[in-house]
């Protein structure tokens, strides 16, 4: 008897539980999108195997051979050459800017340390700030050779290697190097989006918002106002993260701290309009955190701050350019470990900007000074 | 339309999906007097507010407010107008003058002027000495009164006010009244609304709401004396069963109990009514006192609301 009462009202229970739950669109879209989208993105994401490396070749020998070897470099799949400079100089340049991460430097005296075997026989100039990609590029040092150059280069002794690689930027392979510049993006795009979604939406919850909007405030007001406090915060977060970042672990800040922070700015900015979108679209704070959450699970798994970009497919690559996460993290590790100027990798600012100037509109139209 | 009105609205509807919350109201309220909403929850009061201060689009009619079209020119009528929500809507977490400050700057008063205004309403409003504390530990009348202060900030001509006080005692009701009187008295327009009859008692004119649409509207004096029943009183020990014994009877349109008393509205048509449910009473074994009596608000109220069909 009492067994079965419990057992009706544990029944009485649930079945409230599974209307709620239809009821409620957005935790049931959680069920069935997060598993869904985990999957597809880290199912793209996650490819150890890099290949199709951009790469520039710096030809100083300009002998038969010499594109031989650049031919075959290319035919590995490894890398991809994208662009040709003259000297070795110029292909740091490249690096620097993050346009390439690898370059082929072909010494002028390639033909006779190809003679006389005793050499490695090129040089590769290795962006080493991702480990994964430093990697793939290593797999390149031993590629074989000696069948394109004929019976007089196979019956040589043949060179200890065929590329000498020299890792740029982070040559001891230390992995906070690598993290810690781009997990200063990842804790600002975690944060930031959550504070100003949560800014509005609490006034809406506690019914401010209400007596906002018959004063005569404009939205972009509200909006710009909103935003402007977080920004600093935003600032401070990047202060907390370098600092820690260069006591703790010993990252340095190779480029110029002014860039960094103007870079911050931009991408704390672009961070904080999206906020205001969810904002407009969340009517709860525990919603807000919800939508949050679908913008930071690609963010983080597609941004290159986890995995190589070059190692993703074209689909996830266009997806990954749209998100601010991606290009902070390129701009942030250009300045960073590069010593990359602002200019130099203004080819990701503009995209923030662009972001930003989208969402924001988006947000002001969105939001309105009515409550139907 | 006459200038002497500060709002008219014409056949204002509202729907939300199917229900008609607002349904056709015409509305005339004159300036610098109180008008009252009176109508239970869910009648329809607060939709019509949020039409008139442009914070909801009407689904039909139309509405003229302080000379502004809603809500077409409802961003040139917030200046004019103040609006205190049914829910504390001000800062928690902001202290009194904190709050009066930043409202005072929302609306762009000049900063002498928004200092001497602050400090006028403070005294005003007796808040002087509880300035620096947090909105969150005043009592039910302080907010009320803070509330208050914050809509009359920049002086509007046209107040709205959405059940201000029910979550207020007596005391504090009595001495709001006062407050809003004082406001009328220096040229301000009051749109109150309420479900209390002793606030409505109170207002001007006042504007009876029954499921979305105005059942009856006047000053509280002439729709006291235009009722449309006859109002008994009844005086008994057994209040119970006068009830039963009068549910039978057609004439009688309702009952309403206070303490060993009861109200009775009886179909006006009804000639000598006092002499007919004494009779009825006595027929029924019920001892009782009947008597004629002059008709309250809340009769007028239950005679209104209850002359429509379901």
């Amino acid at each position: 008897m009492r067994g079965a009462r419990s057992f009706a009202r544990v029944v009485a229970i649930a079945r409230k539980e599974v209307r709620q739950l239809l009821r409620d669109h957005l935790t049931f879209g959680m069920i069935a999108g997060i598993p869904l989208i985990q999957l597809t993105l880290f199912g793209y994401a996650i490819n150890q195997d890099v290949r199709h490396l951009r790469a520039a070749v710096a030809d100083g020998a300009g002998t038969q051979a010499a594109r031989w070897l650049v031919a075959d470099a290319g035919a590995s799949q490894v890398v991809d050459v994208v662009e040709r400079v003259a000297t070795p100089a110029e292909l740091e340049a490249l690096l620097r800017a993050g346009r390439v991460s690898v370059g082929l430097a072909i010494p002028r005296d390639f033909e006779a340390r190809l003679r006389r075997g005793d050499r490695p026989l090129a040089q590769l100039l290795v962006d080493g700030s991702d480990p994964i990609v430093l990697g793939a590029a290593r797999g390149l040092a031993s590629l074989p050779v000696a069948r394109r150059f004929g019976p007089a280069a196979a019956a040589a002794p043949g060179p200890p290697a065929t590329f000498e690689v020299r890792a740029y930027y982070n040559p001891e392979r230390r992995s906070a190097m690598q993290i810690v510049p781009g997990l200063i993006g990842v804790i600002l795009t975690m944060t930031m989006v959550l504070f100003t979604a949560i800014a509005i939406v609490r006034e809406r919850e506690r019914g401010n918002l209400e007596l906002l909007i018959t004063t005569p405030v404009r939205t972009w007001e509200l909006m710009v106002g909103k935003v402007v406090p977080y920004m600093l915060v935003g600032l401070v977060q990047v202060s907390l993260v370098l600092l820690a970042g260069w006591t703790i672990f010993d990252v340095p800040v190779r480029g110029s701290l002014v860039d960094l922070y103007l870079g911050g700015a931009c991408f704390v900015t672009a961070t904080l309009t999206m906020g205001l979108l969810v904002s407009t679209a969340a009517q709860t704070q525990f919603q807000s955190v919800q939508m949050a959450f679908f913008f930071f699970l690609p963010s983080i798994l597609l941004s290159g701050f986890m995995f190589p970009y070059d190692g993703m497919p074209r689909a996830a690559q266009y997806l990954a350019e749209i998100l601010p996460l991606t290009h902070f993290v390129r701009i942030v590790r250009g300045i960073m470990l590069r010593g990359a100027t602002l200019g130099e990798v203004s080819r990701d600012v503009w995209p923030l900007f662009v972001f930003m100037g989208v969402t924001l509109t988006l947000a002001i139209a969105r939001f309105r000074k009515r409550l139907d | 339309m006459s200038d002497d009105a500060a709002v008219r609205a014409h056949g204002l509807t509202r729907r939300f999906g199917a229900l008609v919350a607002v349904d056709h109201v015409d509305l005339a309220v004159p300036r610098a007097r109180i008008y009252g909403f009176l109508g239970p929850n869910g009648s329809g009061k607060t939709t019509t507010i949020r039409m008139l201060c442009g914070l909801l689009t009407p689904s039909a009619g139309e509405a003229d407010v302080l000379g502004c079209r809603v809500p077409r020119d409802a961003e040139r009528l917030r200046r004019k107008i103040g609006y205190m929500t049914q829910r504390f809507s001000l800062y928690e977490d902001l202290t009194v003058r904190e709050n009066l400050e930043f409202m005072g700057e929302i609306y762009s008063l000049p900063r002498a002027r928004r200092r001497a205004r602050v400090q006028a309403l403070l005294a005003e409003y007796r808040l002087a000495d509880r300035q620096r504390e947090r909105a969150a530990y005043l009592s039910g009348g302080q907010k009320q009164r803070l509330g208050l202060a914050a809509a009359t900030l920049h002086e509007p001509e046209l107040l709205f006010l959405d059940e201000p006080t029910s979550a207020v005692d007596p005391q504090s009701r009595r001495e709001f009244w006062e407050s809003l009187f004082a406001l009328v008295d220096g040229g301000t327009t009051i749109l109150v609304s309420t479900h209390l009859m002793d606030e409505a008692e109170r207002c001007h004119r006042l504007a009876i709401f029954d499921r979305g649409a105005v059942v009856a509207d006047g000053t509280p004096a002439a729709l006291m004396d235009g009722i449309d029943a006859a109002v008994l009183e009844i005086e008994t020990d057994d209040p119970r069963a006068v009830r039963g014994a009068l549910d039978g009877v057609d004439a009688v349109l309702s009952v309403a109990q206070l303490g060993m008393r009861l109200h009775a509205l009886v179909d006006r048509a009804l000639e000598r009514p006092a002499e007919r449910v004494d009779a009825a009473l006595r027929a029924a074994g019920v001892p009782a006192r009947v008597r004629r009596t002059a008709a309250s608000l809340e009769d007028v109220f239950v005679a209104a609301t209850r002359a429509r069909p379901e």
